[in-house]
């Protein structure tokens, strides 16, 4: 069949300068979005089309007694019904890294808005109308729902028979994976430490909230295989969970990255891939789904919810003793990237401190409440809130200063990790606190700087006109964190980029092709910078992402520039290497440089490296094409041992600061972000004003989970209470506050050109930050994220 | 779905006659909402768009008639002098874009207790005019609302204007929501002085099944305006009064506990919004403000 419209297209990006690394080169799509003119996969069309449509589960937990789809196809227009019994091979689970979750709910619902009937119609009324049709009788179960109901003695287990490579270790089967880490002996030095403080910190399910919610189109080939445009992260790993389950070799599984509205961790796990390819090949017509916002908070994990229990102590002078803890992560009804979230969240549990001495143990609960998965921060997050809090209660305890008590312990190149795992890059953690605290703050009660009238813009409530300074205190708070970037644990954590070099129209152009999802980081603007650089062009071409090329990874884990990015230089260089070879066999007689120096390929001409030019690209590449796909891995990791969690688990760390400025409204409870200060190190900014973005975005995303974002779910019935944003609040410019950014290059000589994964860090500290500042506003202890109003006037 | 178009006023009573199910759409800020998720389905759509009379408004001598449609927008630009209560509450309604399709007529026809002109409408003192093939009724505002998301229209009966009175004194207007902006309020509160009356009224938004007055409130507030002569000596109200007002109006809310805030919060929250805002006007009125209203 031919191909949608709306498929992405080659993006060629010319540059009026150099354009290479380190410039702040603009988007290619940054236009195209802002004016609502970019193709989001939702946008697709094709001719002849159906529309699929998914029925999910109205309860939790139940038994499918029985499912009646005889009126839904009876309703003209219907081309499709299918369920759990028409699923075509024996492969009918799906997964990250534990095939659990079914890809139609079979005999039994583990959670609300489960799958378990699709259709496909000519109309999308049609099919909503044609699904609503369709009778399932639930007998329900109690739901499991926490720590307690997952682990009592008679609690029925979420999954019955599981043999995945985890039951082995875990104490329970409703616990999906549990992860010790054991250093030094901390009951030992606890005798040690002159304060000791405590705490139990709760924190609350964040959505990803991506814009353009899943959706895509599922094209069949004429050789009995399909064509899937996609928003994803990851096309590769989608590709290896869908093709088992159609039945399909991979090669028969076609993919194209179609435009994607943000991801967050929210399209690592498939959503609606495999059911538009199931009912594209039973109607042999492409089918296309696009979630609305309601089911969207149904169609992907979450952010997990924990429960974080401390330990901290400290001696007389301040140096840390020991930490214990203990963090539960709810995982909901499937595995997702449970395990490996318990990984980052165990060992990146103390921050950026160090300690010889610790007991932690984290682990990843099955339940009945909505999956959870990978998010922005991806575990490092949860620990973060919880270890900054205890930061500060120490600190107060000892009598130090705040941001001085965490300079004495701040972590530093040769800093052992609670792994065992020496950090062997620079990790700048006492001066970028000592930066962010050093920028000169926000003036005082800037709602009266207008003139007589308080500007409520400034204030708490902002329009809705609550306070005029009533009651509004100002609090400063302070955190910083430690988030691992790339995939751990041992991880194959490659990418593949193939590089061509050719001469279109007289001048020379390289196509970088990779199957990296662009998802709003800016990878396609890095891909032609560093094309640039490494072989002296101004145009460079971005193929769009496929999987004709190899896999990419995934855009997640602050990875891309780093590994995608790493594997178009070792592309861009192996080009290099043979346009050199073409040179010297062409032109080499020419000039003995060819033979004797150093070559570089710089403003479309091979130089030497004394700046002596030997031969136009255009010329060395006329009636040639040079093309080299590779792969291309940083430096191997290993797993974390299961009882003592000691091991060389991560590539690479990455550290960010803040510094908030809030107004408290003490009297109702609201508050004002005033700013969002950020120090953060990145080894080197290959483009710098999207570091910048990045930074902003990730502070905003922090934000929200302090003060408003929560998916609330029903205790008893384990239903999600607040699936729309009308009542998942998420900021919005007005509540954006300013965040000034300092910007550090401290290289890391492991990683290409030096760069530092970015992406994730600002999402850690930006939460306890502002947590601290209420609290410094308040006085209030404040042990739970999000903050509501009801939680600073005593009413909750 | 029927969707019925009528050119005109006489024409859209007579299509509500004959259909009493349909549903009027204005501004549809609400009832495309509902649509697009399937919260609804009615059997006919009744497109008030064409009715120009609609979303024009008169300043008379003594009230403000405001047709059922003038959006948001333009009561904020248009009519802040006249109405400030309403300006303000216009203010914190959704976004820019909603505040320019919506109008009071959808806040009054879906007569939700979170409807953000309810407050306003109350403590201003307002009358609906409402409108049938069999008639025209003006329905005073305390009667109105009759029940969650129930108003006192008859089923062939249309909202043609809202009857306000002109501000004779400074009115205020404040609202809790969970973010600074594009929110539905957790409570509102909406109050207004009537020096010509020597009366205060107020108004009450998602503390009770119905948009309410907090009367015991009133009356108290009332009875020590007059005792302490204060409307004419123009002295400062004591903390006391105005502690007990805010009581008062804390203790005339019947929340409930819901996602956007607890049953106990917002009792708390507009007993401290009545007490600033009584503040504020009160200030306003002695002339001696420095902040009265909230620069917007």
């Amino acid at each position: 069949m031919s191909t949608p419209n709306g498929t992405p297209t080659k993006i060629t990006q010319g540059s009026k300068t150099k354009g290479g690394i380190g410039e702040s080169t603009l988007r290619p799509d940054g236009t195209l979005k802002v004016t609502g003119e970019f193709a989001y996969s939702s946008d697709m069309w094709h001719e002849d089309m159906l529309w699929g449509q998914i029925l999910r589960s109205t309860v939790a937990h139940a038994e499918i007694v029985s499912i009646d789809t005889s009126e839904a196809l009876a309703l003209p227009g219907v081309y499709a019904v299918m369920t759990y019994d028409d699923l075509p091979t024996e492969v009918k689970n799906y997964g990250l890294e534990i095939q659990d979750t079914p890809v139609l709910a079979h005999g039994k619902v583990r959670h609300h808005g489960e799958p378990v009937a699709i259709v496909a119609a000519d109309h999308p009324e049609t099919a909503r109308r044609a699904a609503a049709k369709i009778k399932v009788e639930y007998r329900e179960l109690p739901v499991i729902t926490d720590e307690a109901s997952a682990t009592a003695p008679d609690a029925i287990l979420v999954h019955e028979n599981r043999d995945d490579h985890h039951i082995g270790h875990v104490p329970h089967p409703n616990i999906v994976h549990r992860q010790p880490i054991l250093r030094g002996d901390a009951r030992q030095a606890a005798e040690r430490a002159d304060f000791v403080v405590k705490g139990e910190y709760t924190f609350g399910m964040q959505d990803q909230a991506f814009l353009g919610p899943e959706s895509g189109l599922a094209v069949p080939d004429e050789d009995g295989g399909v064509h899937l445009y996609i928003a994803t992260q990851w096309l590769h790993s989608d590709l290896r969970q869908i093709a088992p389950v159609l039945g399909l070799p991979e090669r028969k599984v076609r993919m194209t990255l179609s435009g994607v509205g943000g991801a967050f961790g929210g399209r690592e796990d498939l959503s609606m891939q495999i059911h538009a390819c199931l009912l594209a090949l039973r109607t042999g017509k492409p089918v296309k789904i696009v979630y609305n916002r309601f089911e969207s908070f149904f169609g992907h994990v979450h952010r997990h919810p924990a429960k974080l229990y401390y330990e901290h102590g400290a001696t007389r002078e301040g140096k840390l003793t020991h930490v214990k803890c203990r963090i539960v992560l709810d995982g909901g009804a499937y595995a997702s990237a449970s395990p490996a979230v318990v990984g980052n969240a165990s060992s990146l549990s103390i921050g950026p401190y160090v300690v010889d001495d610790v007991d932690i143990e984290a682990i990843a609960l099955y339940t009945n409440n909505p999956p959870c998965g990978a998010m922005r921060g991806f575990g490092a997050v949860q620990a973060c809130f919880a270890y900054e809090a205890q930061m500060d209660k120490l600190a107060d305890a000892v009598g130090m200063d705040r941001v001085e008590f965490r300079q004495l312990n701040a972590m530093e190149q040769g800093t052992i990790m609670p792994t065992g795992q020496p950090v062997d890059s620079p990790a700048p953690v006492a001066e970028l606190l000592r930066r962010v605290k050093a920028m000169p703050l926000p003036p005082e009660q800037q709602w009266l700087a207008a003139g007589e009238q308080a500007d409520v813009r400034q204030l708490p409530g902002g329009l809705s006109n609550t306070t005029h300074g009533e009651g509004v205190v100002r609090g400063i708070g302070y955190a910083v964190g430690i988030k691992n970037v790339g995939f751990s644990e041992g991880f194959d954590d490659y990418s593949t980029a193939k590089v061509r070099m050719e001469v279109v129209g007289g001048e020379p152009v390289a196509t970088v092709h990779t199957a990296m999802a662009e998802v709003g980081q800016g990878g396609v603007t890095v891909h032609a910078q560093i094309a640039r650089t490494e072989l002296g062009v101004t145009q460079v071409t971005i193929h769009p992402a496929d999987t004709q090329v190899g896999s990419a990874g995934s855009t997640s884990a602050s990875r891309q520039t780093y590994v995608t990015g790493g594997a178009v230089k070792n592309s861009c260089e192996l080009v290099r290497e043979k346009v050199l070879e073409l040179g010297r066999r062409k032109f080499g007689s020419y000039h003995p440089a060819w033979a004797t120096a150093e070559l570089l390929l710089e403003g479309g001409k091979v130089v030497t490296d004394g700046g002596e030019v030997l031969a136009d690209l255009a010329d060395v590449l006329e009636g040639e094409s040079v093309e080299v796909e590779a792969e291309w891995r940083h430096r191997p990791t290993e797993a974390f041992d299961l009882r003592t969690g000691q091991g060389f688990g991560h590539v690479q760390y990455s550290f960010a600061a803040h510094r908030a400025v809030v107004e408290v409204d003490t009297e109702l409870g609201l508050v004002k972000v005033i700013e969002l200060a950020c120090a953060q190190d990145v080894g080197k900014a290959l483009n710098p004003l999207s570091v910048i973005g990045q930074i902003q975005g990730g502070t905003t995303q922090g934000l929200g989970i302090a003060v408003m974002e929560e998916i609330i779910v029903d205790p008893k019935t384990a239903k999600v209470r607040n699936p729309s944003f009308t009542d998942y609040l998420i900021p919005t410019i007005l509540d954006t506050p300013t965040i000034p950014v300092d910007v550090l290059e401290l290289a890391d000589d492991h990683a290409p050109y030096g760069l530092r994964g970015i992406g994730e860090a600002p999402t850690l500290s930006s939460t306890p930050a502002v947590l601290a500042a209420i609290r410094n506003a308040t006085g209030l202890e404040l042990n739970r994220t999000p903050v509501r109003p009801e939680h600073l006037t005593g009413t909750a | 779905m029927d969707f019925l178009r009528p050119a005109s006023w006489e024409e859209a009573l007579a299509a509500k006659a004959e259909h009493p199910t349909a549903v009027p759409i204005a501004g549809g800020t609400d009832v495309m909402v509902e649509i697009n998720f399937d919260h609804r389905r009615p059997e006919y759509l009744l497109d008030l768009n064409r009715i120009a009379d609609l979303t024009e408004w008169e300043v008379g001598e003594d009230t403000v008639r405001l047709g059922a449609s003038v959006p948001y927008t333009r009561i904020m630009e248009s009519l802040r002098g006249e109405l400030p209560g309403l300006a303000l509450a216009s203010h914190t309604v959704a976004s820019p874009q909603i505040r320019n399709r919506g109008g009071v007529g959808g806040n009054l026809g879906t007569a939700s207790p979170a409807g953000d002109a309810h407050p306003a409408l109350l403590a201003a003192g307002a009358e609906v005019e409402v409108e049938s093939v069999r008639g025209s009724r003006l329905i005073p505002i305390d009667a109105f609302y009759t029940g969650v998301k129930r108003n006192a229209l008859a089923a062939d009966e249309l909202i043609r204007a809202v009857h306000i009175k002109k501000a004779d004194g400074p009115q205020q207007y404040s609202k809790v929501g969970t973010r600074n902006a594009m929110v539905i309020a957790v409570c509102a509160f909406g109050l207004a002085l009537h020096p010509e009356t020597r009366t205060v009224r107020t108004g009450i938004g998602s503390a009770a099944p119905t948009p309410v007055r907090a009367k015991a409130a009133e009356e108290f507030l009332n009875a020590a305006l007059d005792e302490g002569g204060f409307w004419d000596n123009g002295k400062i109200i004591t903390p006391s009064v105005a502690k007990q007002f805010a009581d008062l109006c804390a203790a005339s809310c019947n929340p409930i506990d819901d996602v956007r805030g607890t049953a106990s919060y917002r009792r708390h929250a507009v007993g401290i919004m009545a007490r600033r805002t009584l503040t504020w006007a009160w200030e306003s009125y002695r002339g001696t403000a420095a902040a009265t209203e909230g620069a917007a």
